[in-house]
């Protein structure tokens, strides 16, 4: 749009070369004006992040909007001085693992209500949503009185455990989610899977080879929010995880800006990016489907 | 494709089931495929083997209630997987599993903990507490018996149950918990008699007992009836006998030196004397309704709730509105069909949805910080944002306008490019100003799609714990209530007061969770009850 302007006032003509311009200006030009602004007020805490990561002095206080320097020692202090690989190894197995899993176990769930008629169907789906009102976290209080005793009966999913956390995230694994991809599996036609039955195919070959492939979008979809929710959540991982070891990558971050904020900044800016990458990878490759995806949650309540 | 006896089966599948054609694939072809069979044989068996490890320690335990519901779950698991008949339920089974264990179970617990006074000081039953109470009233005559301490854990060296390890003067090794005393065998007894090694248990390192020393003052190991053990120092313990004992006849506890006598208040769980002063170890009792009535009745507690409920919504409805009006604007701006640099902008514009929303609170944060903060170095200001009320709230949803707006935006995207361009076309041809056009036709238009989005929105930002927590943490607090800072939504208060560091109210918080559902569900309900998912059901 820099090209356009010039290009208006070297016309020879200026008053029609004016005239031109204020078309353009009315048009299109306040909306590169207001998209500037905005991007603006997008970019520049992401600009901050990374001009900090790169900050050789590695403070809040000496971190500047634009990068004054290029160094990795605050990547080198984060790797040597903390258990950052442990950390960020935790965050993305809570994050993948429970992804898949909830993604399989609601398509199953979201198939069997979308396609069979059964005997407390309707009460199964008007109780996944009010239960949904009822939202995971607030019943933390009582999920870890419960871990408290199952800790000393299994310790191998009790407190600090990858195991314990991950079936707690599991619980919320049928939900919205159901919902979703129950109004996803609702637009593949019948006859599709009927005809495949007819010709013999079970129940879990149609589910398998027939909807699977054709819900991808929506698989992709879930996949993404239960990723990005996953990866972000505290609130869970704050009760369930205390050993500096079992953390995940946004607890210990937490942690390492809790007490020294200004020291630690720029190695807190190095783990922020890193947990912000797995997300753009992720959104980068399924951009095409958010669009669409969420206006089809959207639809579908 | 087995030949088929009657020649127009081929074309006309309309016979039904009953004239199906024999299948391919022998006799394994009702079942499915032999690779399907083999699947499932190798679920079943590793779904098994989950039992018998989930058995084992329930059995040690001698705990039976346990053992039988985890094989009535297998059994049902069998039962399902195995008969022909219960097809809906082979694709249930796996997340109702879950749903039950980990969502409904706890929110029924949630319920029937808000009705009791459970919290730090009240845990055990009243056997416990008087155990507790006996224990650590112990002081040391001339003749109590010395054990050599180490202190231990069953758990985290930071937050596992305490464990006292004791050798008496004749070498035996034994247990100590807040419940008793054991026979400790397997240890292994240095020359002083200190424990270096038992099996079941990790034994502390000085540095690791000192930083737990306040806990260690707290503890001790109830032995008989009126006695109990006590550390003196990080590595010697003593038995003695309690001036606090416990009389069943009037059920009191009389402190035998100064004579004062705590009575049992069955009603709330403590032994309170004359001057209504209580001792610190209670017992778990059922309140009724006292915890609800608390947050709605009490002057104090009344005016927290419903100051922080009043906030909670303001924030919920001005975040949703906020993200709504910028995402709509964004998304209004850049619908126009030549427009250069379209791509470049929506990258730009979508990247706070993109990044992690939890490090980004802590960067926001950090930016409003008044010291070191971005915000005051960049406009030379000295400005506590986070310390202020009305300042800390327009950070709080400054920041979550930032976090959401992205996503409002690609909604909008899609739900205007459903809207025919045509339709404002019209409307400007009969004469309608821009603005008449969006007010009249493409908005009310948009509503239809965006309405159920808006409703979630909403739903989320009400207990968005997160967008909170990580930046104020609730805060700031005035100095007359440490309780209910000025940017605190309910969910984390209920927080704050379920896992503080100065008593953990279970009860309460439980209660306070119980009426988050309850206002939550009356605002979803209405709103559902409107919108079309319901409707849905019945498809």
């Amino acid at each position: 749009m820099t090209a356009t302007v010039p290009d208006a006032v070297r016309t020879p003509y200026r008053r029609s070369g004016a005239t031109r311009f204020a078309l353009w200006a009315q048009r299109l030009g306040w909306r590169h004006v207001v998209m500037w602004v905005v991007a603006a007020f997008a970019v520049f805490p992401v600009l901050f992040v990374v001009s900090a990561a790169l900050n050789p002095v590695g403070t809040l206080s000496s971190s500047q909007l634009w990068p004054t320097g290029a160094s990795l020692a605050n990547a080198q202090d984060l790797f040597q001085n903390t258990p950052f690989t442990t950390w960020y190894a935790n965050s993305l197995f809570f994050a993948l693992t429970n992804a898949v899993v909830t993604v399989l176990l609601s398509a199953l769930a979201a198939y069997a209500f979308s396609r069979m008629r059964f005997k407390g169907r309707r009460v199964g789906l008007i109780g996944l949503l009010i239960i949904q009102m009822f939202p995971q976290f607030l019943a933390i209080v009582a999920i870890y009185l419960m871990f408290s005793n199952i800790g000393e009966l299994y310790p191998a999913i009790g407190f600090d455990t990858r195991w314990g956390l991950l079936l707690v995230y599991l619980g919320g694994a049928l939900s919205i989610n159901t919902w979703l991809m129950k109004g996803f599996f609702d637009t593949v036609p019948k006859e599709l899977d009927e005809s495949a039955q007819i010709d013999g195919a079970t129940h879990a070959q149609v589910f398998f080879r027939i909807m699977l492939p054709l819900v991808t979008p929506v698989l992709a979809i879930v996949a993404l929010l239960v990723f990005i929710s996953t990866i972000n959540e505290f609130l869970m991982a704050s009760v369930f995880l205390r050993d500096t070891d079992a953390k995940t990558l946004g607890l210990g971050l937490y942690q390492l800006v809790a007490s020294q904020r200004n020291a630690n900044f720029g190695m807190f800016a190095v783990g922020a990016i890193m947990l912000s990458l797995p997300t753009l990878t992720v959104f980068w490759f399924l951009q095409r489907y958010i669009s669409d995806g969420l206006t089809a949650g959207a639809v579908k309540g | 494709m087995v030949a088929s006896s009657s020649p127009d089966s081929a074309g006309a599948p309309s016979q039904g089931a009953p004239a199906r054609p024999p299948l391919p694939g022998g006799r394994f072809a009702a079942n499915g495929s032999i690779v399907g069979q083999l699947v499932k044989i190798a679920l079943l068996s590793l779904f098994t083997a989950f039992g018998v490890w989930a058995v084992l320690p329930l059995y040690v335990a001698g705990n039976w209630w346990g053992i039988g519901l985890v094989v009535a779950v297998v059994g049902l698991v069998y039962y399902v997987y195995l008969s022909k008949r219960t097809v809906p339920a082979k694709y249930l089974v796996p997340g109702v599993v879950f749903l039950l264990a980990f969502q409904i179970i706890p929110v029924l617990y949630t319920m029937s903990t808000s009705v009791t006074n459970l919290s730090d000081g009240h845990r055990g039953d009243k056997d416990r507490a008087i155990a507790a109470i006996e224990a650590f009233s112990v002081t040391r005559d001339p003749d109590s018996p010395e054990y050599v301490l180490t202190v231990a854990t069953t758990g985290d060296p930071d937050t596992g149950e305490l464990v006292f390890l004791l050798t008496d003067s004749e070498g035996n090794a034994y247990a100590g918990t807040d419940e008793g005393l054991s026979e400790l065998g397997g240890a292994d007894v240095d020359q002083a008699g200190k424990v270096t090694d038992a099996f079941g248990y990790t034994l502390l390192s000085p540095a690791e007992v000192n930083a737990r020393s306040d806990e260690l003052q707290e503890f001790a190991v109830p032995t008989r009836d009126g006695a109990g053990i006590r550390s003196s120092g990080l590595s010697s313990a003593f038995e003695g006998s309690a001036i606090r004992v416990y009389d069943e006849a009037c059920d009191c506890v009389t402190d035998t030196e100064t004579g004062e006598v705590y009575t049992a208040d069955n009603d709330r769980g403590a032994f309170y004397n004359e001057d209504g002063q209580r001792l610190a170890q209670g017992w778990q009792v059922n309140v009724g309704l006292d915890n609800f009535a608390r947050f709605l009745l009490n002057p104090t507690f009344a005016s927290s709730f419903f100051g922080i409920l009043l906030w909670n919504i303001t924030f919920a409805v001005a975040v949703t509105g906020l993200v709504f009006v910028v995402g709509l604007a964004v998304a209004m701006t850049l619908h126009v069909p030549r427009m250069r640099g379209k791509t470049f902008y929506r990258i730009l514009v979508i990247l706070p949805y993109a990044m992690s929303s939890l490090a980004m609170y802590l960067l926001w944060r950090d930016m409003f910080n008044t010291d070191f903060g971005l915000f005051n170095r960049m406009l030379g200001l000295q400005v506590d944002w986070l310390g202020d009320v009305w300042t800390a709230r327009a950070a709080v949803i400054l920041t979550n306008v930032w976090l959401g707006y992205p996503y409002m935006f690609l909604v909008a995207t899609g739900a205007l490019q459903a809207i025919p361009r045509e339709l404002g076309q019209a409307a400007q041809i009969d004469g309608a100003g821009p603005w008449q056009a969006f007010r009249h036709v493409t908005l009310p238009l948009l509503m239809v799609a965006m309405t159920p989005i808006l409703i979630a929105t909403f739903a989320f930002n009400f207990n968005n714990f997160n967008a909170v927590w990580l930046i104020t943490r609730g805060g700031p607090f005035s100095p007359d209530n440490p309780t209910a800072g000025g940017t605190d939504l309910l969910i984390t208060y209920t927080y704050r007061l379920a896992f503080s560091e100065a008593t953990a109210q279970y009860g309460y918080a439980a209660a306070l969770s119980v009426m988050i559902f309850l206002i939550v569900s009356v605002i979803s309900i209405v709103s559902l009850s409107r919108s079309k998912a319901l409707k849905e059901v019945d498809r």
